[in-house]
């Protein structure tokens, strides 16, 4: 059951991400498909972590493929969150893609289907969930970032359809990255400390070193950018490249320990 | 009802022409207390067209509008367009959705139409025609990009720095130059909620006088470096023979802000901000050229979007079709009713004594035959009415069952 509910998700994102693709040439059907596409998608990938849920034996996103599936699902669903408003369509270009990826993965690596759960008890769930829901809103703060310096370029090319295939003021996409880096930070703490606690001594791995370390880099980030120190392009770049080292260096990690 | 359209627009007559018969508002509702004397008018005129929409029960609407405007100007008989019932209704939706206007999707229009029915002599016909044709504006505007992009180069100015900037309240623009163009500009900004804050002229005494008139400071353009500091939007149009703007100048000032957007609005031709500033970071350079590109592809846009706004504006105008066509009809339905309630009633007083019981019993039965026999006719007529055919349906029941004719007897 739950294998069948992943190829309606697959196909729904993956109609989205080319329809958003058609909103580039201008706002309308396509942008509308590809929302539908999100909702549908989202709709059948809950059903399927629903099935897991219940059917599984224990955590059933302890695996890497299945915590890539669960953040899939965070990512969307917290894009659907403003997503799916005209101006903020184009985010989807940033998101719907790597989704399709990273759930094609997840399926690859078995995390969409019924298997035994990790029997570590709630406080690994809790550390799991946080951890995944802090890098979802990282992942947003990136997207963001990423339609900044797009939309950056074409500002300083004077792109004569600046003002035909509208993306969020620049000033807003600043805002909302500091704003979601700030969620991911207080999630990603929530989830290092479930993690600590509910180690035994000898448990602590480089991933979750990698872990600390992006917060610390975060943090740092977004202390520059309150002292107005680091600012518009400068921080969007920064930021973007920031989650590009994460997105390398955790699998690394991940898979090295 | 008749309805009758006689105008004049930019599409026919030439300013010369229109400038003669373009009325105030208060003009404009003299002319339709006139022209209503036995029915309803309204009388619409803005700088692009003058419009008579007149409502009658006999064919002479159109000839006395006419006569209105051939009084006014005698050469407009030959340039003005008539038109009637549906296709006067679809023009007039047209007109509210901006889509007659000479930049399509103009805002203006939907308040001006607005206007004109308060100030007209508009009756239950004309007044729902009027409605209706305000809401299809506003549909057309909300479910279509036809009024969303700028099309003058002051508005593109404005829209550039609100995609910049989101919101302009608190934002502060600083003006370079006190000519026409950049008042215009500021002003429109200025409607958006930014703030202007400094004024910089060669010409001291102009750059004060502009300053005052906008309740801004004004600076020696010497002290530009400080400014730039501070604000978020210059507009520059001054006179100059070269760059006032340039990196040896600005440099140091717009790198200070640490990638803080800052845009640069070039208005003057010799062009007064060295492009080479839009390589700075965070710095975005606009000059006229620029603007103009920007304003023609948002004009192209506009008319893309206007096949859209065609489609909804003739969804609207069927609707108003429909919803006429159904007033058609409804004299000879409640006339049918009144017949069939009268004998019903005729027939009932034939009964002679009759319990209250056993009266109540017939009374209700009789009710409910009437009803039952006239609920298909009734439901056929609107049907009927929608398709266009209403009026004929309707001649043929009043000849059925001949109703009306005692009234015509006596």
């Amino acid at each position: 059951m739950a294998e069948l509910l992943v190829w309606p998700a697959l196909i729904a994102y993956g109609e989205a991400a080319f329809a958003y693709a058609g909103e580039l040439r201008g706002p309308g059907l396509a942008g509308r498909t590809a929302t539908w596409g999100v909702r549908v998608g989202w709709l059948a990938q809950t059903a399927l972590l629903l099935v897991q849920l219940l059917d599984a034996d224990g955590f059933p996103w302890g695996t890497w493929a299945g915590a890539l599936n669960l953040f899939v699902w965070l990512i969307v669903g917290a894009y659907l969150i403003w997503g799916c408003t005209p101006r903020y369509r184009l985010l989807g270009l940033a998101v719907m893609p790597p989704a399709v990826v990273l759930l094609l993965a997840a399926w690859a690596g078995g995390g969409t289907g019924v298997e035994d759960g990790d029997r570590a008890g709630l406080l690994l769930g809790v550390h799991v969930g946080l951890m995944l829901a802090g890098f979802a809103s990282l992942a947003l703060a990136t997207g963001m970032s990423a339609l900044y310096v797009w939309e950056e370029r074409r500002l300083k090319r004077r792109d004569r359809t600046l003002l035909r295939l509208r993306v969020p003021p620049l000033d807003a996409l600043d805002r909302l990255s500091a704003r979601a880096a700030l969620v991911a930070l207080g999630l990603l703490a929530g989830g290092i400390v479930a993690g600590l606690a509910s180690f035994e001594s000898g448990d602590f791995d480089a991933a979750m070193g990698v872990t600390i370390a992006v917060w610390v880099v975060y943090a740092a980030l977004l202390l520059l950018r309150h002292e107005s120190r680091l600012l518009g392009g400068r921080a969007a770049r920064v930021t973007v490249a920031a989650f590009a080292l994460v997105a390398l260096v955790l699998p690394i990690t991940h898979f090295a320990s | 009802m008749k309805l009758s359209l006689v105008g004049v627009s930019h599409r026919q007559a030439p300013v010369e022409l229109r400038e003669r018969v373009a009325l105030d508002l208060e003009r404009s509702r003299e002319l339709a207390q006139r022209l209503a004397a036995d029915g309803e008018a309204v009388v619409l005129s803005t700088c692009n067209r003058t419009e008579l929409y007149v409502v009658r029960e006999d064919e002479q609407g159109e000839r006395e509008a006419l006569d209105v405007l051939v009084e006014q100007a005698p050469e407009l008989g030959q340039v003005a367009y008539r038109l009637h019932d549906d296709a006067a209704a679809l023009h007039l939706f047209r007109v509210a959705a901006g889509l007659d206007s000479l930049v399509p999707g103009e805002g203006e229009i939907l308040g001006q139409v607005r206007d004109a029915a308060e100030a007209g002599a508009a009756g239950p016909f004309l007044e729902r025609l009027f409605r209706h044709a305000v809401s299809a504006g506003r549909k057309v505007r909300v479910e279509t990009a036809i009024g969303e992009a700028p099309s003058s180069v002051p508005s593109a100015a404005a829209a550039l720095a609100q995609q910049v900037f989101g919101d302009l309240h608190g934002r502060r623009v600083l003006l370079l130059g006190a000519g026409r163009m950049s008042e215009l500009t500021a002003r429109n900004l200025l409607s958006r909620g930014a703030e202007l804050v400094a004024v910089a002229n060669r010409t001291r005494e102009h750059g004060d006088e502009l300053a005052a008139r906008l309740g801004a400071r004004s600076v020696a353009l010497d002290q530009l470096g400080e400014e730039l500091g501070e604000v978020d939007v210059v507009v520059a149009s001054t006179s100059a023979p070269g760059f006032v703007l340039s990196p040896p100048v600005a440099g140091d000032a717009v790198r200070a802000r640490r990638g803080r957007p800052l845009l640069l609005v070039d208005l003057a031709v010799p062009r007064d901000v060295d492009p080479a500033l839009g390589a700075l970071d965070g710095c975005f350079v606009y000059d006229i050229d620029d603007l103009q590109a920007v304003v023609e592809q948002s004009l192209a846009g506009r008319r893309g979007e206007a096949g859209r706004a065609e489609r909804l504006v003739a969804e609207e105008a069927e609707r108003f079709r429909e919803w006429r066509a159904a007033r058609d009809v409804v004299p000879a339905i409640a006339s049918l009713r009144a017949r069939a309630e009268e004998i019903r009633a005729a027939e009932l007083a034939k009964l002679g004594r009759l319990s209250d019981e056993d009266r109540s019993l017939v009374e209700t039965v009789t009710s409910q035959l009437v009803n039952k026999l006239l609920h298909l006719p009734t439901v056929r007529l609107k049907e009927a009415a929608a398709a266009a055919d209403g009026v004929v349906y309707a001649d043929v029941v009043r000849h059925l069952f001949g109703l009306g004719e005692e009234e015509r007897r006596t």
